[in-house]
């Protein structure tokens, strides 16, 4: 066999993945890739394992729950053919390896610094000399963004080539968030210091991030996650998403201009994030989703409020949206703007309420459910446009449809119940993978653990990571004065990127 | 028009009158209190994912806390954590909650510059730089300025350029790789000017402070104005903060 198919959180033997020759293994993948339209790279990524590296790659099928897992061994100072050539889903995967090992890649088409890793290969690469494309011409000019933006945002910095107030390309430079937050979770060794890391990866995720975490780390010591932990999760996922996705709403009104909606949207997330406060006693969910157990069990009475507070948001929630979607001004400023094409999406590989919104069905709640999603029986809202205008759609559906979920798990809220982990050990030389849907797209984390039982690699991957490529190219034959509003639309994270 | 003035209609008025009085809802982790109960001072400490309690006495760092409330959830008689979400400070070691002792805290009249005071009363213009925040509290920032916590109404609002600005707001624990930009955007700032840090990773690095991608040495050369502390820091943490500094008597 040259590949191992496993199921989300389904712990492995790393003996029990196929080692393979780096040619055999860039076969495989390619062939795995090829064989489905409904697969994708979720995971790519190299360790040291006794002064070579160790690389393991995941693809997902979105269809039928299995991910295939393959293995090869490389020296440091190898010079390798690039999966990326023949298929863009691995080119950040690869430029990472790179990055961080010093493997070369003869054919790779974009091998540039990826985040500026404090512990890189090439210390000599500096943030400020990053190797822009250049076009000379005296027709075209470029205009650059950043790292520091107007609004209160993350940093990166936007570099872009116009014809006029066309955008001809965009290149994205990132890494200023760069913390070293997978080196931290070995250094940090109480699963209690973790757990604070996976709520920091990425602030607007912290439920996504902790959740992956959280079914992670159950799978690798062993412990069954109960029912009522998988109820709050749901819960918790869910609301998330419906908080993010109306803010988000609000800011798209914003970048076109509409007050109203800005405004409306805006105080209409209010209520749903206190209501994380009311939970858990933070605005941000932190603090509530817990390995094993739950600081703060869901009752029946948080369930009866949260009904209360759906019926208030519902009817502004409807009017504000009716309203919008029959402006022909704002219309016209979403429809055909920062498109993405179906082909697009799948030759970049990107994920998430993105990819649906390009015509992609992919999503980890309906492809490999975790939690209580198999009882949901997901079916993902699916746009076919890949504009502004479709992302906004997807947005509007998919907070009705968490509400309606959120509403069906609500008639049976199950007594808490936590697990007990005392004494409960990391089991050794095992690989373990957890996938999780956020509200921003297909959430992966992987764990390698050595003889000890000790964490050899934590490897974490926002759907950023993905997306910030569709982004680059869905602005391409825009208006420059457009670009707010694109990357609004696909509103990724630089920290969850930049790690 | 009609269907606008409908929708202004039913959004009612959404602002929260006095932000100095407002309470919040739910169980909110604001100012901690520790009781004079002898415990196991060790294993509590040993608790804390963040390094913020120091034992004899029992002291919580808000500069260093995450406000998991994991302490106060293992020793319910020792610390507990209230709804007061007035968590800012001028002085670093106000931010410290001492054992038995409660004490608001509060920003420090003497350590205010006497310009602070007199320019920015009653307009104080800043720019925001995320310098490996988890855009938690820049998410947070943005919400103080939201129809419902309307900051600007006190004439505190964030402006896109630093040549614009009387400070800085500092989020995140200042990433090596954001140095050199931070620097040059807080030179780029008229004098005279702020500096405020919002977050436990800005004023201490929180669970970053130890890793070779942070770079803290900006704070060795400038000193902030203010802290307010959270994880992130409640939008009312950071009205509150702001308006006692700028608005603060002698």
């Amino acid at each position: 066999m040259d590949y191992l198919t496993i199921r989300n959180n389904q712990v492995v033997p790393l003996s029990d993945i196929p080692l393979i020759s780096y040619d055999f293994f860039k076969e495989t993948n390619l062939r795995l890739m090829e064989e489905s339209e409904a697969r994708h790279c979720v995971n790519y990524f190299g360790y040291r394992e006794s002064g070579q590296i160790r690389l393991i790659c995941c693809i997902a099928d979105d269809t039928d729950h299995s991910i295939f897992i393959t293995s090869a061994i490389t020296p440091a100072d190898a010079v390798l053919d690039s999966f990326t050539r023949p298929n863009a889903n691995f080119e950040r995967f690869e430029r990472e390896i790179h990055e961080n090992f010093g493997v070369e890649y003869r054919d790779h088409p974009w091998l540039k610094p990826l985040r500026y890793s404090y512990d890189r290969f090439d210390s000599s690469q500096k943030m400020e000399n990053y190797p822009f494309v250049k076009v000379e011409s005296d027709e075209l000019h470029e205009v650059g963004v950043g790292p520091i933006h107007a609004g209160i945002i993350e940093p990166g910095h936007f570099r872009f080539i116009c014809n006029g107030e066309q955008i001809m390309h965009l290149e994205i430079q990132l890494g200023y968030q760069h913390r070293g937050i997978e080196r931290l979770f070995l250094q940090k060794s109480r699963v209690e210091e973790r757990t604070i890391l996976a709520e920091n990866i990425a602030g607007d995720t912290v439920v996504g991030h902790t959740t992956a975490f959280a079914n992670l780390w159950e799978s690798l010591i062993g412990a069954e996650t109960t029912n009522s932990l998988n109820f709050s999760r749901t819960i918790a996922l869910e609301l998330e998403r419906i908080a993010i996705h109306t803010g988000d709403l609000a800011a798209i009104c914003g970048d076109i201009a509409y007050q109203l909606g800005n405004s409306v949207y805006g105080r209409l997330r209010t209520p749903i994030v206190n209501f994380f406060q009311e939970w858990g006693g933070n605005r941000l969910a932190k603090g509530l989703v817990r390995v094993g157990r739950m600081n703060y069990p869901f009752t029946s009475e948080l369930g009866d409020r949260l009904l209360d507070i759906f019926n208030a948001y519902e009817p502004d929630f409807n009017e504000i949206t009716r309203k919008l979607w029959r402006l022909p001004s704002a219309l016209s400023r979403m429809e055909r703007t920062g498109e993405l094409t179906t082909g697009e999406a799948r030759e970049i590989g990107v994920v998430g309420m993105a990819a649906r919104a390009s015509g992609l069905e992919r999503d980890v709640r309906k492809s490999h459910p975790g939690n209580l999603y198999h009882e949901i029986s997901h079916q993902p809202v699916v746009k076919h446009h890949g504009d502004v205008y479709s992302r906004a759609q997807i947005r509007k559906e998919e907070i009705k449809q968490s509400i309606s979920y959120i509403k069906e798990l609500l008639q049976d809220i199950p007594d808490n119940n936590d697990v007990n982990t005392e004494g409960m050990i990391i089991q050794p030389n095992v690989f373990v993978i957890s996938l999780v849907e956020g509200w921003r797209g297909e959430i992966c984390h992987c764990a390698v653990t050595g003889k000890k039982g000790d964490l050899l690699l934590y490897k974490i991957k926002d759907p950023s990571f993905h997306n910030w490529m569709a982004l680059a190219q869905a602005v391409r034959n825009n208006e420059i004065s457009d670009f707010p509003v694109c990357n609004k639309s696909f509103n990724l994270s630089y920290c969850g990127h930049d790690l | 028009m009609f269907d606008n003035l409908k929708i202004m209609w039913h959004q009612g008025k959404q602002y929260i009158p006095d932000v100095r009085t407002a309470k919040v809802p739910g169980i909110f982790r604001g100012r901690p209190v520790i009781t004079a109960v002898k415990v196991d001072e060790e294993r509590l400490a040993g608790l804390c994912p963040a390094g913020a309690i120091t034992t004899s006495p029992l002291c919580i760092d808000l500069g260093k806390c995450t406000f998991c409330g994991e302490c106060a959830l293992h020793f319910k008689t020792k610390i507990s954590f209230t709804a007061d979400y007035r968590l800012a400070s001028n002085s670093r070691e106000r931010l410290v909650v001492r054992e038995g002792e409660e004490r608001v805290i509060s920003v420090d009249p003497l350590l205010v510059r006497k310009e602070v005071r007199r320019l920015f009363a009653n307009s104080l213009k800043l720019r925001q730089i995320s310098a490996g925040g988890d855009n938690s509290c820049e998410w947070e920032l943005n919400a103080s300025n939201n129809v419902q916590f309307d900051m600007s109404r006190f004439g505190i609002e964030f402006v896109a350029s630093p040549r614009h600005a009387d400070g800085i707001v500092i989020t995140g624990p200042i990433t090596r790789n954001m140095a050199t930009a931070l620097e040059k955007c807080y030179n780029a700032v008229p004098d005279p000017k702020v500096i405020i840090l919002v977050g436990t990773d800005a004023i201490s690095g929180g669970i970053f402070a130890n890793t070779p991608a942070v770079d803290r040495s900006f704070l060795d050369r400038h000193k902030p104005d203010l802290y307010i502390a959270g994880n992130p820091a409640h939008p009312l943490t950071i009205i509150n903060g702001m308006l006692d500094l700028v608005k603060c008597k002698r």
